[in-house]
């Protein structure tokens, strides 16, 4: 038995990539080991901004030999099939045994693969893990062909055990690996000697090293909060932040600094934006009035002057940043406040999709959109309209411009100064929302009216230019868009008919392009309804209110019979342009239940029970079909739901072998005249009050209720299948046996479709 | 502690001391106009092909968009870049980068230096490498990257880039806050001269043309000429029929990617390219430098053996 200690270092390794990097060298070096026949107690891995480390402790110092034996063809069976033998057992001729078989003679093959040193395993096992390092960006440097994240310099490789430390000998492009590194970049610049894990991380430590990037975060938290606190403040919490200081210094220093004053007018999220991005720098708050203050800085260096010069310079570096942000905002509160035109304007130049126009092009669209949405979610239309036109104005300002992520605060605060009311403020805020699965989702009407217009537009123009989302490629996050849009209808427990107001914009796209085509003459006499009528009886499925939608939005509004002479080549047209329409929202839609599938399965609601629901009618209302398929997961969670299910399915494989068989449907009721005392009259019971229950609390959409109810059933036909035989002798009595079967049937799936549930 | 420079051209006299010291030519400004001192011919172009080059220079940049009237404290329309490029990078690039800080009174017993990650990429040259900004007490003093790609090649071997902002620097080093008051030359000089007498006026000049002024009828014009141009040269046969040598002439169509991109700049100054058609021009100057990289690669300089 014994340890290893790995030290790859390096220039400076991002601070965003490090955490991974150690988890990632960790796996690929103890994975290659436990393959290659190596056993070991633990490992850890651990990184600073030049290096990864990683430590194993109790690794078998060899692998084990093993030995195989293999049978092969009979002595004198055709030469090709001895030679391939030889091949798959990678042994020569005269190495193969002849051994007495039942068969008679046969060729035998002993394999012995020796065991080997774990030094020889390791030194394979780490060249591969660094040469296919999973770094999300590498390079090469100098005149070699390596590739690391940045420069690496040297390789600790060591195995230590009572007699001693030996170095694993290895060379990758020239590096070989020995036992010395170095300390801190500044402080303790020299090489030092390491024996062993303990001895590595106590030099590094008086090297001014801390090797455990948790040790630095803990430090740089503590001493921050603690030099916050005595000044009476806190410190504003950022995991984030936290974490990716820890990863640019390798001996932190906290250092606590003022923000001037005259910068306490910016809002607070302008302060504490530019100081993080730019700076690195935690924002620190008087609790009292909730204002930034101080600012904390993170040195990787221990100076003589106690940090004075470096804090200095810091505080200079932010009074010129938010010099610039207060020029910004300063410009931007003037063109606010008289009303934000410019921004608006200027949005026609901005370019939202090459295929899909302008930003100012897309909030006209949503602008209508979110006109259609208000009555659902209870807003004013005209307010609603209102915060889509301004909810994109702030991408014009130049705070947004310097700051991407504060985009839509600001438009909060540039609608509030223009005037605009606290719901239209909001909204162009909170109309981005939710970005995430766990991003609050908005409840004001307006901004969820905006939100869903917004999310709704995105999702139809990039289907409509067949610009989907593909395995792990989804460059404009409509997955995300898509999940939005059903947090907010679940969450704000709303009724939309999702199928129309994706159509509406669909339809825009897939007609605007036919416009010129079927834009109708003004002086034609056809009344749409006509036009409807006769469209209909060609494509019968033709809904009236996407037709009144085409018709409405003026793509379709007249017909133009000079032009085109007869009704046949409009219909054709019209037809066509509503096939494709069709096609599309409902490809549209499986991508949205595919969504809701992902987003049940985290709240342990299984993807058969969903497929059942959305195979019944009205599946487009989002919040109907999660209500049903909860109540069926609640249902499916009980005993009598689960045998139920089998009951049903019973009930179901021999009604429909039966109606293969005799060709024929059972649909006719089931007369109880026919049926035996006992469990079938029982059953005709069971049924008859089953579905006194289920069919209006199934109207009443209380699922619940209809499911409990179905799951009651259970016992009844358990109890029938145990002792009834359906396929009766007396074909009246069968038939009658069947119809019943298929009242379980139809009880069943009017509730779901069952046949969907597996098991 | 190292004794301080008292000027903005003393730190520059420093930097050249140190990296001639250090081995590099000593390089003077591209006679161009250029968006940074990366598209120097000495760096574009030299970091192609596999012949060792060492070389730094100073090189006034121009970024129209940043002109502020001489107003802001940092931001400036004309400013200076020091520039090195070490080919194949040493393996002690870091340790000399330090060295040159140090010779320009930057002590890393005192200040807080630190290597933040920073992915270099110019669309316009077809260029990227891996490297970072190089933070001294919170302020960024260079960009230090490895060449990975340029004009879309691979740099084998790879070069080392070194940039520093020279005013920026300049002004921590001297403690000035404002670039407009920081000391051009010696200020117990005869004539002691602030970076203001030098050059407020022409920011102010320059910062008017390029946003209000400029003739863009005109710089479209020029564009489309750089543009041709280049192509043109490009498209001559290798063989001189004059001289009867093979003379490629890499540097002369460059020079032409050079001004279409400078154009491009003050274009976008003008605010009259629209975002767009942004991409487009950035496509159309990196479809240039690509053909120029294609062709220097071709030259004896490029490492072309014929």
């Amino acid at each position: 038995m014994s340890d290893l200690l790995i030290e790859l270092f390096s220039e400076e390794i991002p601070a965003r990539m490090q955490g991974k990097a150690a988890a990632d060298l960790q796996k690929l070096v103890t994975d290659g080991l436990v393959e290659a026949g190596l056993t070991y107690k633990s490992a850890a891995a651990f990184s600073t901004p030049r290096r990864l480390a990683l430590s194993v402790e109790d690794l078998t110092s060899e692998s084990k030999a093993v030995r195989e034996e293999r049978k092969g063809p009979k002595v004198g069976a055709p030469e090709q099939a001895i030679e391939g033998f030889l091949r798959g057992a990678g042994v020569a001729r005269d190495a193969l045994e002849i051994r007495d078989d039942k068969k008679g003679q046969t060729y035998f093959a002993v394999i012995e693969k020796p065991g080997r040193l774990a030094a020889d395993i390791i030194a394979e096992v780490l060249e591969n893990a660094i040469r296919n390092f999973p770094w999300p960006k590498s390079m090469r440097w100098g005149t070699g062909s390596l590739k690391w994240v940045r420069p690496l310099h040297s390789i600790i490789c060591i195995l230590t055990d009572e007699a001693g430390t030996e170095v694993v000998p290895m060379d990758v492009d020239g590096i070989k690996a020995g036992k010395q590194t170095r300390g801190h970049r500044f402080l303790s610049p020299d090489v030092i000697s390491v024996n062993s894990f303990e001895d590595y991380e106590a030099k590094l430590k008086r090297a001014h090293v801390m090797l455990r990037a948790d040790e630095r975060a803990e430090m740089i938290w503590n001493d921050a909060t603690n030099q916050a606190f005595a000044l009476g403040l806190e410190v504003v919490e950022d995991q984030g932040l936290l974490g990716e200081v820890a990863g640019l210094v390798e001996w932190p220093v906290v250092l606590i600094g003022q923000v001037d004053p005259a910068f306490y007018g910016l809002p607070a999220e302008v302060l504490k934006t530019s100081m993080k991005e730019h700076q690195k720098f935690f924002s620190v708050r008087n609790p009292k009035s909730g204002q930034i203050e101080r600012f904390v800085t993170v040195a990787n260096t221990v100076t003589a002057d106690h940090g004075a010069t470096i804090l200095k310079g810091n505080q200079k570096v932010l009074f010129a940043r938010l010099s610039d942000a207060k020029f910004f905002w300063e410009n931007d509160l003037r063109v606010a406040k008289a009303g934000m035109d410019p921004w608006l304007d200027s949005l026609s130049n901005v370019t939202f999709h090459n295929k899909l126009g302008s930003q100012k092009e897309r909030i006209d669209r949503i602008i209508a959109l979110a006109r259609e949405i208000a009555p659902i979610v209870g807003a004013d239309a005209d307010e609603v309209a209102e915060a889509a036109r301004v909810a994109k104005a702030d991408l014009s300002s130049e705070m947004v411009y310097e700051f991407a992520e504060l985009q839509g605060l600001m438009g909060r605060y540039y609608a509030k100064e223009a005037g605009l009311s606290d719901a239209v403020a909001a909204a162009a805020q909170e109309h981005y929302s939710p970005l995430g699965p766990s991003d609050d989702v908005p409840t004001a009407p307006v901004s969820v009216a905006v939100a869903l217009a917004d999310k709704i537009d995105t999702l139809t123009g990039f289907w409509a230019i067949d610009e989907k989302p593909t395995g792990s490629k989804d460059p404009f996050a409509l997955r995300r868009a898509a999940l939005g849009v059903i947090r907010l209808v679940l969450e704000n427990d709303l009724t939309i008919d999702l199928r129309k107001h994706l159509s509406f914009p669909l339809g825009h796209w897939l007609h605007s392009n036919q416009a010129p085509i079927i834009v109708a003459a003004k002086t034609d006499e056809i009344a749409l309804t006509e036009i409807y009528e006769f469209i209909s009886e060609k494509v019968p499925p033709v809904d009236p209110d996407a037709f009144n939608r085409v018709a409405a939005n003026n793509w379709v509004s007249r017909l133009e019979v000079t032009k085109y002479g007869d009704m046949s080549a409009f219909v054709g047209i019209a037809e066509q342009l509503l096939i494709e329409e069709d096609m599309v929202v409902a490809d549209l839609l499986a991508f949205f239940h595919d969504r809701l599938k992902n987003y049940l399965k985290d709240q342990g609601i299984r993807h058969d029970i969903i497929d059942a629901c959305i195979a019944m009618d009205g599946s487009d209302d989002l919040t109907l079909l999660v209500k049903r398929a909860r109540a069926l997961s609640d249902t499916l969670n009980t005993d009598d739901g689960v045998n139920l299910i089998q009951g049903f399915k019973r009930a179901n494989n021999i009604l429909t072998q039966a109606e293969e068989k005799d060709g024929v449907e059972y649909s006719y009721g089931a007369e109880l005249q026919h049926a035996e005392a006992g469990a079938e009259t029982a059953l005709f019971e069971a049924l008859d009050k089953a579905e006194a229950v289920i069919t209006p609390a199934m109207a009443a959409e209380d699922f619940s209720v209809a499911m409990t109810a179905m799951a009651g059933l259970r016992g009844p036909i358990d109890a029938f299948f145990t002792d009834v035989q359906v396929n009766a002798e007396q074909q009246v009595v069968r038939r009658n046996r069947l119809n019943l079967l298929s009242r379980i049937r139809k009880i069943c799936l009017s509730v779901a479709d069952l046949t969907r549930i597996e098991g | 502690m190292t004794d301080k420079p008292r000027s903005f051209q003393e730190i520059i006299l420093r930097l050249q001391n140190y990296w001639a010291a250090k081995g590099c030519a000593i390089l003077q400004p591209y006679d161009m106009e250029v968006g940074a001192g990366t598209f120097h011919p000495a760096t574009t172009l030299r970091a192609l092909g596999d012949k060792p080059w060492a070389a730094a220079y100073v090189q006034p940049s121009r970024r129209p968009t940043d002109g502020r009237y001489g107003e802001n404290p940092n931001r400036l329309q004309h400013y200076y870049q020091y520039q090195v490029i070490i080919k194949p990078s040493p393996p002690d690039l870091q340790e000399l980068y330090l060295g040159s800080l140090k010779a320009i009174g930057i002590d890393a017993s005192v200040h807080d230096i630190r290597f933040v990650e920073d992915d270099w990429e110019s669309p316009t040259l077809g260029a990227w490498g891996l490297g970072w900004e190089v933070w001294c007490d919170g302020m960024e003093v260079s960009q230090f990257t490895y060449f990975q790609q340029v004009g879309g090649h691979d740099c084998r071997p790879v070069s080392g880039e070194l940039t520093y902002g020279l005013e920026r620097l300049a002004m921590y080093v001297l403690e000035c806050d404002h670039v407009m008051d920081m000391p051009f030359n010696d200020p117990d000089a005869p004539i002691a001269l602030k970076y203001g007498d030098v050059f407020l006026q022409t920011e102010q000049e320059y910062a008017r043309w390029n946003f209000d002024v400029a003739d863009t009828d005109v710089l479209l014009q020029h564009f489309k000429d750089a543009e041709a141009e280049c192509q043109r040269i490009l498209d001559m046969p290798s063989d001189d029929p004059k001289t009867g040598r093979r003379i490629i002439m890499a540097h002369p169509a460059y020079d032409q990617c050079i001004k279409a991109s400078h154009v491009f700049n003050l274009l976008d100054a003008r605010g009259v390219i629209s975002v767009t058609e942004r991409q487009a021009y950035i496509g159309r100057v990196r479809a240039l430098a690509k053909a120029c990289a294609d062709a220097f690669v071709q030259t004896p300089a490029g490492g072309f053996a014929a």
